[in-house]
């Protein structure tokens, strides 16, 4: 069993005690701890099932390459599923559940899959889904749904919050172990800006639980002093808790520092994502030890034999009374060293290699009286929910037993792979190191920047340099080349530490146990324990044809777990290589991409969510108008009232009524929101001439002119009124959704194409608030309010003129989009509230509502006027919406005039805008599309025409809509047919577009 | 004429790591032209009661000052109601010339950081280095706050003023508060 041990535990803070709960029972740890720890602290041996076929399965490793110690963590707001238990800090009060099983973790009912695994083998999915088709629907999906998926999703929103910051600095360091720490240490001497990052609370990594010496002195000793000296560096910033997630072009890099999983009470955000800019990025991110692949490895007590080591050194912690070593490398003998000091029982070192000699390691473990076994494997591990004992097999054979020993925890040894992941995200190529078995950053293929040089350099083990004194020279070494990099370098005498050199015997590869194991034994062997993927599931890809490392992953979903395989890459693809005869570096690995370690969503979205989830553009009404029973409709970034309902009414009654009241009397519309640009200079009018497709340059001052803007390919891309200020300026009103797009479309065609025409703009949108005064009471208001005369006379449509209105400066526009008399006036955005009062005040007796969008809309489509983004999408052309009259026969060019003699844009079957009334007055559901005879290639009706705008004209008692027709101008009269997806059929007829006023008679009083 | 009402009416947040305030209506002239010619540099001087400041830099005076937007843009502050009298001189003086001179004061909110971790409240937001000896004092800067755009520049060590759009000055001011949260300190600068 596993449990704490009486002393030991480098990394607790024993007096403080801590109490969880683990699936509802109740469990005690200490300060210090990871959730791993004091799980198996608490005997806790069997953490989760596996994805697939539901085996009970146990901690593996002690950091972020744990496949199996995935919980629920936390409740309600503070819920998160697939915590990992090796990365979790322990906490008192923190609250667990393991995952993927039902109906308990201790009797799981989808275990019995394991039973049925020869009939789910590799690519089971794609072989059984295809046929018969409705087994799809009503077997396997219903099954595999309820089976699959590991953590819950989260119910209740989450209540913490995140942040991002951005940070700069020459060299950061990802990684704090003793190369790291050496590396930041070299590069800060030049006094260089250098950033450290490491994702665990403690620096040194794990070479503290190593052992050795730096220096001359204990490594511990070397870290601290190294600590101490970083520390009291002005240039340098070290950062614990904070993970290197990914690293990207540019020197980019997302550091994830989580400030309060620790310490959930904790004020302040949860996760901080850095967003760091680098000179150079030097990965320190040490190396990952690989599992043996051998019958049983996934039965819970069998760990990788460094973890072993973790526990009892850090957290005082034992996997096991007695621990069977299985490693083909001597740095698993330092597992059985230590648990010998520790008091702990080995019965046995498998070691697969055969020695001529023995080396320093196992010379020391024999010293120690542990027997060592050469040549030697594991057969089958025994047990169930917890390892009984191993069966003895010789390494060379096919699994013969030899000899059962009893144990309870197995600490396995497959040699170490470095941390390449974040050298590769950019680019960084891999080499095969034959010694070690593993694939080495390639510093000859490194990720490079935009001006073609090295960006990333790797230091210590992720280098693949082992031994503590290579990797102190090679992080010094990266350091010196780094600050190269960078125009920097050493002050003169800097040295590299000095690490102690252990003797080592090679390591030998070992990708099978035994060598020549048998289908059953292989069949039990795992590769991928997350995904339950075996030696045999990748031996059957290769044999189905799956020869690419990139084909083989998918097929077999090995490594497409949350853990990205970091233990089971390489032993995959060493497995796939033997199964197709090839060397490993031929088969290739797969593609490293960010994030290095699973961080949460929160993090990304930072502080955007809730009220600053995206900007909210208000007007400066717009107070008045949420006070006064605004509906909001979303216009771009805009709220733009809807309608405003009074009392009980509906948001349909008070459209209706504003409709009424407008045409009746008087309405207010809030016209902030649209676009307004001062084009402004020599040669302005040649500028506007060649955007608008009419003529702007022959406006004359104090007038107003509708214009059209067409991109070059001729689509209509906005509308608008344009007003000659004087003889240099002109002021151009855009959409609301267009005040941006077209000032950046201005300033474009300025900069790239005209950028020798004299012509400034200015985007003045927001300098102003600007009030639509509509209806035939408008005049008799403004005149209440005074100071300018506001008559026909002085004031004739389409004119404007600056001024003053109740004591408002302002600048009055005579233009309407309603076919009612209208002023449009602006006054500046500070005074906006206190004009629209004063308007509110004047209009009192002579009936005057605010109006809203949906208003708006009726009163312009009642006029037959177009609205961009209803009648056009980006497909419609001036000439479609029968906009002849606004394009220009005059103008030699403008924007979109060549295009519009494209072949397919002169063609007479285009679609043309005709208004649409329903033969029984009702609504036409808006986007219905009018049927034609026959059907088309596709067995589908013909289209003939669509529904661009649709709503009920309060004002004529009936439905109106305007719609795109095949010859529909030509077809006057015509009844069409539009299916609604309601299953109704509307009929309308094909009718003049506009329904009211048609001489325009009332906008010109 | 009414008083003038600026987009969040002075509205403040105290309690978190840095004061954050809305400072209330402030007057803004955009210039755009050729910042070489004499003629332009005289008025926009004669405006901002300053000198023309170089790129990427801001000088002030009291309620007036100048800042570099762009190759050919400045932007000139004064008090708010002083704007319309100086652009009607600016357009007098530059009547002759290719220029464009218009009041943005109402397009436009401004706040003011404050306190010792200011910087990081910014640098939570904005993709700028804000190191002390990376952005200092007179060093203006056109930038993104989250999701808006935004310029900003410190009058004085500890504090950040920034402009905006009005539209967007309560959603500026609520991701300066959460930037601003009790317990956020990053200890970083």
């Amino acid at each position: 069993m596993s449990t704490r041990l009486a002393t030991g535990g480098r990394l607790l803070n024993k007096s403080k005690p801590v109490t969880f709960q683990f699936n509802g029972k109740q469990m005690s740890g200490f300060e210090g701890d990871t959730l791993a720890s004091a799980l198996l602290a608490n005997d806790q041996m069997l953490v989760g099932r596996s994805f697939k076929y539901h085996r009970p399965r146990g901690i593996v490793a002690a950091g972020p390459e744990e496949p199996n110690g995935l919980v629920n963590l936390g409740d309600d707001g503070k819920f998160e599923p697939n915590a990992r238990v090796t990365t979790t800090e322990l906490f008192d009060g923190l609250s667990a559940q393991s995952q993927n099983h039902w109906p308990s973790l201790e009797f799981d009912v989808g275990a019995i899959n394991k039973h049925l695994s020869r009939f789910l083998p590799a690519g089971f999915y794609y072989k059984m889904f295809i046929h018969p088709r409705p087994f799809w629907k009503y077997v396997y999906e219903p099954i595999i749904r309820h089976s699959a998926g590991l953590g819950r999703a989260p119910k209740t929103r989450d209540q913490d919050t995140y942040e991002h910051f951005y940070a700069f600095c020459d060299v950061l360091v990802i990684g704090g172990g003793v190369a790291g720490l050496e590396a930041a240490r070299s590069a800060a001497l030049s006094g260089a800006r250098v950033t450290v990052i490491e994702q665990t609370a403690h620096w040194g990594g794990r070479t503290p639980v190593d052992g050795g010496e730096i220096n001359g002195a204990p490594a511990q000793d070397w870290i601290d002093a190294t600590l101490a000296e970083l520390q009291g560096m002005e240039n340098v910033t070290l950062r614990t808790r904070t993970m290197g997630a990914g690293v990207y072009d540019h020197g980019y890099v997302l550091g994830y520092e989580q400030l309060s999983d620790h310490a959930p009470h904790k004020a302040g955000p949860r996760h901080r994502l850095w967003r760091i800019r680098a000179g150079h990025i030097i990965t320190a991110t040490g190396a990952i030890e690989r599992p043996l692949s051998f019958a049983g490895n996934d039965i819970p007590g069998v760990m990788l034999a460094a973890s072993v080591r973790d526990y009892v050194v850090n957290y005082g912690v034992s996997v096991g009374d007695r621990t069977v070593v299985v490693t083909n490398n001597d740095d698993a003998y330092l597992t059985a060293i230590a648990l010998k000091h520790a008091g702990l029982d080995v019965p046995v070192i498998l070691d697969a290699r055969v020695l001529a000699l023995d080396s320093d390691a196992m010379a020391q473990a024999k010293a120690l009286g542990i027997r060592v076994l050469m040549g030697h494997a594991i057969s089958s591990v025994k047990g169930g929910k917890r390892v009984t004992g191993v069966e003895v097999c010789s390494q060379a054979g096919e699994g013969a037993v030899l000899e059962e020993i009893s144990c309870d925890a197995v600490a396995m040894s497959g040699g170490w792979s470095p941390v390449v992941h974040l050298w590769s995200h950019c680019g960084g190529k891999l080499v095969w190191n034959t010694a070690n078995a593993c694939f080495n950053p390639d510093p000859d293929h490194a990720p490079k920047g935009a001006d073609g040089s090295q960006f990333v350099t790797t230091a210590g083990a992720a280098s693949g340099s082992f031994q503590l004194d290579d990797l102190l020279n090679d992080a010094f070494a990266a350091a010196d080349g780094v600050l190269r990099c960078l125009g920097m370098k050493l002050p003169k005498g800097a040295k590299s530490s000095k690490g102690e050199r252990r003797e080592e015997a090679p390591m030998a590869p070992v990708w099978l146990m035994p060598q020549g194991a048998s289908v059953k034994l292989r069949e039990k062997a795992w590769l991928d324990y997350q995904n339950d993927v075996k030696v045999s599931d990748v031996r059957l890809a290769a044999q189905e044809g799956f020869v690419s490392v990139e084909h083989a992953k998918r097929y077999t979903t090995l490594g497409m777990a949350t853990d990205q395989g970091k233990l089971s890459n390489i032993n995959g693809l060493a497995t796939l290589a033997g199964a197709l005869g090839e060397d490993i570096p031929a088969v290739g690995t797969t593609t490293f991409r960010p994030p290095y370690h699973p961080i949460s969503m929160a993090s990304i979205g930072g502080e955007a969510r809730g009220v600053a989830f995206q900007p909210i553009r208000r007007t400066p009404m717009h107070d008045w108008h949420e006070a006064n029973g605004a509906q909001w409709e979303p216009v771009g970034q805009w709220r733009r009232p809807y309608a405003y309902r009074q009392g009980d009414e509906s948001t349909h009654d008070a459209v209706m009524r504003e409709v009424t009241n407008t045409r009746e009397k008087m309405g207010l519309l809030d016209a902030s929101t649209l676009g307004k640009l001062v084009v402004k200079g020599p040669d302005a009018g040649k500028f506007l001439d060649m955007l608008y497709t009419n003529m702007m340059s022959t406006l004359k001052i104090g007038k107003c002119r509708y214009g059209l803007m067409c991109s070059d390919n001729g689509f209509l891309i906005d509308d608008g009124v344009v007003a000659r200020i004087d003889e240099d300026t002109w002021l151009c009103h855009t959409t609301t959704g267009g005040a941006e797009s077209i000032h950046a479309h201005m300033e474009e065609w300025l900069q790239t194409e005209w950028w020798d025409w004299k012509v400034y703009v200015a985007n003045v949108t927001e300098q102003y608030a600007q009030i639509a005064v509509v209806g035939p009471n408008a005049r008799k208001a403004l005149e209440k309010l005074g100071g300018m005369d506001v008559s026909k006379d002085a004031l004739a449509f389409m004119e404007w003129t600056d001024g003053e209105l109740g004591g408002f400066k302002c600048r009055v526009y005579r233009i309407s989009f309603s076919g009612e008399l209208s002023y449009e006036i602006a006054v500046d955005a500070n005074h906006g509230q206190a004009f629209w009062d004063a308007l509110m005040v004047a209009g009192n007796d002579l009936g005057v509502m605010p109006y809203g969008t949906e208003c708006l809309h009726i009163l312009r489509a009642e006029k037959g006027f177009i609205m961009i983004g209803d009648e056009s999408d980006g497909t419609v052309i001036p000439q479609d919406l029968n906009l002849h009259w606004a394009l220009s026969k005059k103008k030699e060019d403008y924007l979109g005039k060549r295009a519009h003699q494209r072949s397919h844009m002169a063609d007479p079957n285009r679609w043309k805008l005709v208004g649409l009334e329903t033969t029984d007055g009702s609504v036409l559901p808006d986007g219905a599309y009018a049927v034609g005879e026959g059907t088309n290639e596709n067995g589908q009706r013909n289209m003939i025409g669509r529904v661009t705008s649709s709503y009920h004209s309060p004002t004529l008692g009936k439905g109106i809509a305007m719609g795109l027709v095949h010859n529909g101008p030509d077809r006057m009269g015509e009844v069409l047919e539009f299916p609604g997806t309601d299953g109704k059929t509307y009929s309308a007829r094909i009718v003049d577009p506009v329904f009211y006023d048609k001489e325009g008679e009332k906008q010109n009083v | 004429m009414s008083d003038p009402v600026s987009a969040l009416k002075n509205a403040a947040y105290n309690a978190g790591i840095a004061e954050i305030s809305e400072l209330g209506a402030v007057g803004m002239i955009t210039l755009r032209g050729d910042l070489s010619a004499k003629v332009l540099q005289k008025a926009a001087v004669a405006a901002a009661g300053v000198n023309v400041p170089d790129q990427r830099q801001i000088l002030t005076e009291g309620q007036g000052g100048m800042a570099w937007m762009s190759p050919d843009e400045l932007l000139i502050m004064c008090a708010y109601e002083d704007a319309n009298a100086k652009l009607a001189d600016l357009q007098e003086k530059l009547a002759k010339t290719h220029a464009l001179a218009v009041n943005v004061s109402d397009a436009r909110a401004v706040f003011e950081v404050r306190g010792p971790d200011a910087r990081e409240v910014m640098a939570k937001l904005a993709p700028v280095d804000l190191a002390p000896d990376q952005f200092t004092t007179g060093m203006f800067r056109r930038s993104r706050l989250a999701q808006v755009p935004t310029a900003f520049w410190m009058p004085q060590e500890d504090t950040f003023r920034l402009i905006c759009f009005r539209s967007v000055a309560q959603y500026v001011f609520d991701v300066l508060c959460a930037a601003a949260q009790p317990g956020s300190e990053v200890e970083y600068f």
